[in-house]
């Protein structure tokens, strides 16, 4: 592997080779030293071009604990706003010894163009790219279902898939690069996805996408999905209207204390909630839902920081 | 020929091969061991078998039921972890990315605790050395001793083991392979025995 750009193309035993190094990143988190020495003397660079929090800094917290040296860059306060094109800043970042970089883009197949074209021979890990892909969210949900998955069966997660898991995806799917990530990759790994979302949020060709569509929440919880996986109302991505009110999305679409409730009454009690931060709570998740025990967030952040360390740790070790 | 035959070594490995240590020759050496394990710790006190993946696990299992049988007190569980050393190699930038395999570490931990490294072969010293940074992560132990089933000599580092199954002068260009029943089994047969491959 020598890029991390999507997981379209990722196959299942790249996939499980990365979630069972991911493992063994994990058991490092809960040791007291949590550093390996592994990436010792390499730099990787992160190179935001949008706002992140966790991303960025589960990135960064991978790098630094393997031992890599980290410079981060973010586009605001750059000379990014004097007209310093993509090219140029990456080649700069590659002369200052970056030997990865993590790009975090608006436009669609910025993190492709990075790796495809000469202008550096760094591993590129594409960290978000407009509304195309997101694969280490992906890898990192896929991780957290999988240890729920495992835990529910009682057996060792290391080197099994999620087959005949289903997982619901709730929400602006149109705008989300986490949903395409989590559907190829899902897909990959035998779980069964549903989207629901309203059909202004649904893209144009979905219908030859690898998955069920609903229009309506309640009745694809009544399927007794394994997983529901909350997306965020990307208030910043619409420049129309997709839906009448956020009152009306919150009650069509939100998981809502209701909604909480009736899985506890169909005896659903191994039903896990995800969300990809950052939430917007009441509008598409309710406080009570996503403090709830079934909200598993949190775990999220920190397996984030395992698949990054994976991820980095198989791009940068060995020959390429 | 009946290539089902365990003991014809010959259906496995190639011509220029042979057999240094058999299976009985195994059992022996790790007896002998275990009970210098014992003696050199003047008993089973505070001790810890540690396997380097991926033959020193099983070793380390076969040590720590001799240990179990010398003194019954001793609760197997708490006497033999394993110790990856992947991430402490100092060949990551070359060949292939390996997959690490999981530590597992006796629940009363490594400070103050004899922890013995246990590996197949001894060759350069280089996963001793990985061994030795991977444990002060980990833990202070009191003493660390290392335990290897096969010496070939050739040492990069200076490091050197406690209790050596057997001492084996080799050439560089020879190859030396433990195939134990645990980690090598071929065909549904179970080999356990050390040959040596290769050479002028």
């Amino acid at each position: 592997m020598k890029h991390l750009l999507s997981t379209y193309d990722l196959s299942r035993a790249d996939a499980l080779r990365i979630l069972d190094v991911t493992e063994e990143m994990a058991a490092v988190g809960t040791r007291e030293v949590k550093k390996l020495p592994a990436l010792r003397g390499r730099t990787v660079a992160t190179l935001f071009f949008e706002d992140s929090t966790r991303t960025r800094i589960s990135f960064e917290a991978a790098a630094k604990r393997l031992s890599a040296d980290v410079i981060n860059f973010a586009a605001k306060g750059s000379s990014v706003s004097k007209g310093e094109s993509l090219k140029d800043t990456a080649q700069t970042l590659e002369a200052i010894g970056a030997e990865a970089v993590v790009i975090r883009h608006g436009a669609s197949g910025a993190a492709d163009r990075l790796a495809q074209t000469d202008w550096i021979s760094a591993a590129v890990v594409n960290a978000g790219d407009g509304t195309h892909e997101h694969p280490t969210q992906a890898l990192l949900d896929a991780f957290t279902l999988r240890q729920h998955w495992a835990r529910v069966h009682g057996v060792d997660p290391t080197g099994t898939d999620l087959s005949g898991m289903n997982v619901v995806i709730v929400g602006d799917v149109l705008h989300s690069r986490v949903a395409r990530s989590n559907l190829w990759l899902l897909n990959t790994l035998g779980a069964h996805v549903t989207f629901v979302a309203p059909p202004t949020l649904l893209p144009v060709g979905i219908g030859n996408w690898p998955c069920t569509i609903s229009y309506d929440l309640d009745e694809a919880l009544a399927t007794g999905p394994d997983a529901v996986m909350m997306l965020r109302v990307q208030a910043e991505r619409m420049n129309a209207a997709y839906f009448p009110s956020t009152a009306e999305y919150s009650r069509r679409w939100g998981f809502d204390d209701a909604r909480l409730s009736a899985l506890d009454e169909r005896g659903l009690e191994d039903t896990i909630i995800l969300h990809p931060g950052p939430m917007n709570r009441g509008l598409e998740i309710s406080a009570g839902a996503a403090d709830s025990p079934r909200a598993v967030v949190l775990q999220q952040v920190s397996n984030g920081v395992a698949v990054r360390m994976a991820v980095l740790y198989l791009l940068l070790s060995g020959d390429h | 020929m009946n290539p089902a035959d365990s003991d014809n070594r010959s259906t496995s490995v190639s011509a220029t091969s042979r057999t240094v240590l058999t299976g009985s020759d195994i059992e022996r050496v790790l007896t002998r061991i275990a009970h210098e394990i014992i003696e050199a710790n003047k008993g089973t006190k505070d001790l810890v078998l540690l396997g380097i993946p991926t033959r020193g696990y099983p070793l380390a299992q076969r040590l720590g039921q001799r240990i179990a049988a010398a003194d019954p007190t001793v609760d197997l569980e708490s006497l033999v972890g394993q110790l990856d050393v992947t991430m402490y190699r100092d060949d990551l930038r070359h060949g292939t990315s390996r997959t690490p395999s999981p530590t597992r570490i006796p629940a009363q931990g490594l400070d103050d605790q004899v922890v013995v490294l246990v590996d197949d072969v001894l060759f350069s010293g280089r996963t001793i050395r990985a061994a030795l940074d991977a444990l002060a992560d980990i833990g202070r132990p009191r003493t660390v001793r290392l335990a290897v089933l096969v010496d070939r000599g050739h040492r990069q580092l200076p490091i050197r083991a406690d209790h050596v199954g057997k001492n084996l002068p080799t050439a560089l260009s020879e190859k030396v392979q433990v195939r134990l029943a645990e980690t090598d089994q071929s065909d549904g047969t179970p080999i356990t025995d050390v040959v040596i491959e290769g050479g002028a």
